[in-house]
């Protein structure tokens, strides 16, 4: 039966080609397509349903084996932060404004694809030989940072780039041993969670599948997918920070969020959503029953899509499950092959175990 | 290097040399020159002399064309629980550092990453400010034994970026700053095989530049040149540096002068550009020229030295910025300079 089918802990070559090309897609909050593109290929002739809604979301439908009366919303957002192009000067420098929670301070001197065509440009920095004062102990802020595509004139720049174009870190996905290295990983890491159960869907489920736009710039992509789907309750699929960084004077980090190699990461409350406490305990029992290792989010700031779906109609009722994973919104993340494989079976064996036990409330 | 300079200076660039930590980058410069120099050699501080002999009489002058082929980077102070706390070797630049790719170069070459802890998990630094060296860590991404197996403190570390063609001409890679003074001198060694010249020409990639000019100076005094050259890169027109101490790319180079440089040299340096139509711009330096020269000038008994550079972007980060066009330039002046020297021209440099 379903339990057969659960997920395994091994990661495949097709598990990190996937990884790969869903990282180094390029889709800043608002230009999704290209994340779509491979989200529709990989789900190709699987899918009861797909469709892409006004906004851009992929709403994609599969029921599991048997009498699949339960409607549970999967939700992973396709979008990631980045920079939009807002003017270029007449030497040709490319002047930008942040998409999402960027991290700025990791701008300066480093690679970057801009637009569809993926442009390459490069961030630098006023030597330190020229600085004056303590400019150089000072952070760039985003109004000095110039994108540098080898242009030399405002014509040539045009040429290649335009005004409104998006652009992202230029990282390549690198495996380092049992982790991977690669921008994006909040949340094509989820989009990889999300189209597995759509290849695998679990017995007993409807299972309703969105992979969102403009999670990273309002939820905005969640709200209105959760309003067509109409589900029974929601899981927000996403990537949390794991801060377990060793703390400068020695002391215990006791802010870590959430840590690498730790499983899982359940949300009992961030700064938009409380999860339904049932679904936090079914999906706790779940762990247990499969000997999945898992671990609270810290509870705290920052959020998911289920800030959005949790509020949707009469109500939704929500959990987020992330991947842990170190350095979001910045060049390069990391994350643990094994926490993304555990998150996998975890959310798959979860599903599979909720007929009979969630009641539905209509 | 001639056919295709640009995928000759990339493979060039992946050679590592952190100052101190030259042997990758001289072992590659080695097979480059070895079927080009006379003689080659390694000095005892590791820089490559190759020395290609003059048509004229003994006993011949010598001219030293000198580039530095070490890097700056990092150095690893401390290994800590799988992440890595870092020093800087030579004039890092603290801003680009947070979310840069680096190689460790420990008992095996692995990939890492700088990071910039949350700030809860570093000392109180006020907005704005850039977070300073020591409470940066590097995450290689493995386990903590693995790191302590593989990493030691005094383990070189130097940035991963790579290369990234802008353009037919321009081309952005960690530390053009000097190789693009080194494939230069190649170009030139290339073109002498095809020139006579009275002269003799060492050939000289220097170590350290990027700490203590240890390395120019002490094969100045061992080669004993009666003339020196050094090559290096200067500062590139960009957004944010001034105007008056920057230079165009792909305009041509920097002659230098100022009380670093010996004025007879400036002078053929400049006569040589012109008879090869090489656009030469006068770079003023009124204290230390802050390159090998300085080193050259002072060696034994003082060597008559000049010093063209390069211009450069971004100079000291990740994403320094060349056009090949002034590499080329580079190369064709300095074999004019150095097959354009008469027998009798050190008679010429008189001060009065």
């Amino acid at each position: 039966m379903a339990e057969a089918r659960l997920p395994t802990a091994r990661v495949r070559a097709a598990h990190l080609e996937r990884l790969r090309s869903l990282t180094e897609a390029q889709g800043v909050s608002g230009d999704e397509g290209a994340v779509r593109k491979l989200v529709q290929a990989a789900i190709e002739g699987q899918a009861d349903t797909v469709r892409t809604d006004s906004m851009g979301n992929l709403l994609v439908t599969r029921k599991g084996a048997g009498r699949a009366r339960l409607r549970v919303l999967c939700a992973a957002h396709m979008d990631e932060v980045g920079l939009m192009v807002t003017a270029i000067d007449n030497e040709g420098y490319l002047r930008v404004e942040a998409v999402g929670g960027l991290d700025v301070d990791t701008l300066p001197g480093k690679l970057i694809w801009v637009g569809a065509d993926r442009v390459a440009g490069v961030i630098g920095a006023k030597p330190v030989h020229l600085t004056k004062d303590d400019e150089d102990r000072r952070t760039i802020s985003i109004d000095s940072i110039r994108i540098d595509i080898g242009a030399g004139s405002k014509d040539a720049a045009q040429s290649r780039v335009r005004v409104g174009d998006r652009a992202t870190f230029a990282t390549h996905f690198e495996r380092l041993g049992r982790t991977i290295r690669a921008k994006a990983l909040d949340d094509r890491l989820g989009v990889a969670t999300l189209i597995e159960l759509v290849l695998n869907p679990p017995a007993g489920i409807e299972l309703l599948a969105a992979f969102t736009v403009q999670e990273e710039v309002g939820l905005r992509g969640a709200r209105v997918a959760a309003y067509s789907l109409d589900p029974d309750l929601a899981l927000a699929l996403d990537c949390t920070p794991a801060r377990d960084l060793p703390s400068w004077d020695g002391s215990e980090n006791t802010s870590y969020n959430a840590r690498l190699n730790a499983g899982p990461a359940l949300y009992v409350s961030d700064g938009s959503t409380l999860s339904d406490p049932r679904l936090v305990r079914h999906f706790e029992e779940t762990a247990d029953e499969h000997r999945i290792r898992y671990q609270i989010r810290q509870p705290g700031g920052g959020g998911t899509d289920a800030g959005a779906i949790h509020l949707t109609r009469e109500g939704i009722p929500s959990l987020s499950i992330s991947v842990p994973a170190r350095y979001l919104h910045s060049p390069a993340s990391i994350a643990s092959l094994a926490d993304w494989r555990a998150t996998v079976r975890l959310v798959y064996a979860g599903l599979s175990r909720l007929p009979g036990r969630w009641k539905r409330s209509r | 290097m001639t056919d295709d300079l640009k995928s000759a200076l990339q493979s060039l660039l992946k050679a590592p040399g952190l100052s101190g930590f030259e042997a990758p980058v001289r072992s590659w410069l080695e097979d480059r020159w070895g079927p080009l120099a006379d003689e080659i050699e390694v000095s005892r501080l590791g820089s490559l002399h190759a020395r290609k002999r003059g048509a004229g009489e003994e006993p011949r002058p010598t001219v030293l064309l000198a580039a530095h082929m070490d890097t700056i980077g990092l150095m690893v102070s401390d290994v800590l629980d799988g992440w890595l706390r870092v020093t800087e070797v030579g004039g890092v630049d603290l801003r680009v550092l947070p979310g840069l790719r680096v190689i460790v170069h420990g008992r095996e070459d692995r990939p890492g990453l700088v990071v910039q802890p949350p700030t809860d998990l570093r000392p109180p630094a006020g907005s704005n400010r850039t977070v300073p060296l020591p409470h940066l860590l590097v995450d290689l991404g493995l386990p903590a034994r693995e790191v302590a197996r593989l990493v030691r403190p005094g383990d070189p570390v130097s940035f991963g970026q790579e290369p990234v063609s802008l353009s037919d001409d321009l081309l952005a890679a960690p530390y053009l700053d000097n190789r693009a003074s080194v494939a230069a001198l190649t170009l030139c060694f290339e073109e002498l095989q095809r020139r006579k010249h009275p002269w003799d020409v060492i050939f000289a990639a220097t170590t350290q530049e990027e700490e203590t000019f240890a390395g120019a100076r002490t094969s100045a005094f061992q080669i004993q040149p009666s003339l020196a050259v050094a090559v290096d890169v200067t500062f590139g027109a960009s957004p944010g540096s001034p105007d008056h101490k920057t230079f165009a790319l792909g305009k041509g180079l920097t002659n230098v002068m100022g009380p670093n440089l010996h004025p007879a040299v400036f002078a053929a340096l400049r006569d040589a550009a012109s008879r090869v139509e090489v656009p030469l711009v006068t770079e003023v330096t009124p204290r230390h020229s802050g390159t090998d020269a300085y080193a050259l000038q002072t060696a034994r008994e003082g060597i008559p030295t000049g010093l063209i550079s390069i211009p450069l972007r971004y100079m000291h980060t990740p994403v320094e910025l060349v056009s090949l066009g002034d590499i080329r330039r580079a190369g064709r002046l300095l074999a004019e300079f150095a097959a354009g020297l008469a027998p009798d021209f050190l008679t010429r440099i008189t001060w009065d």
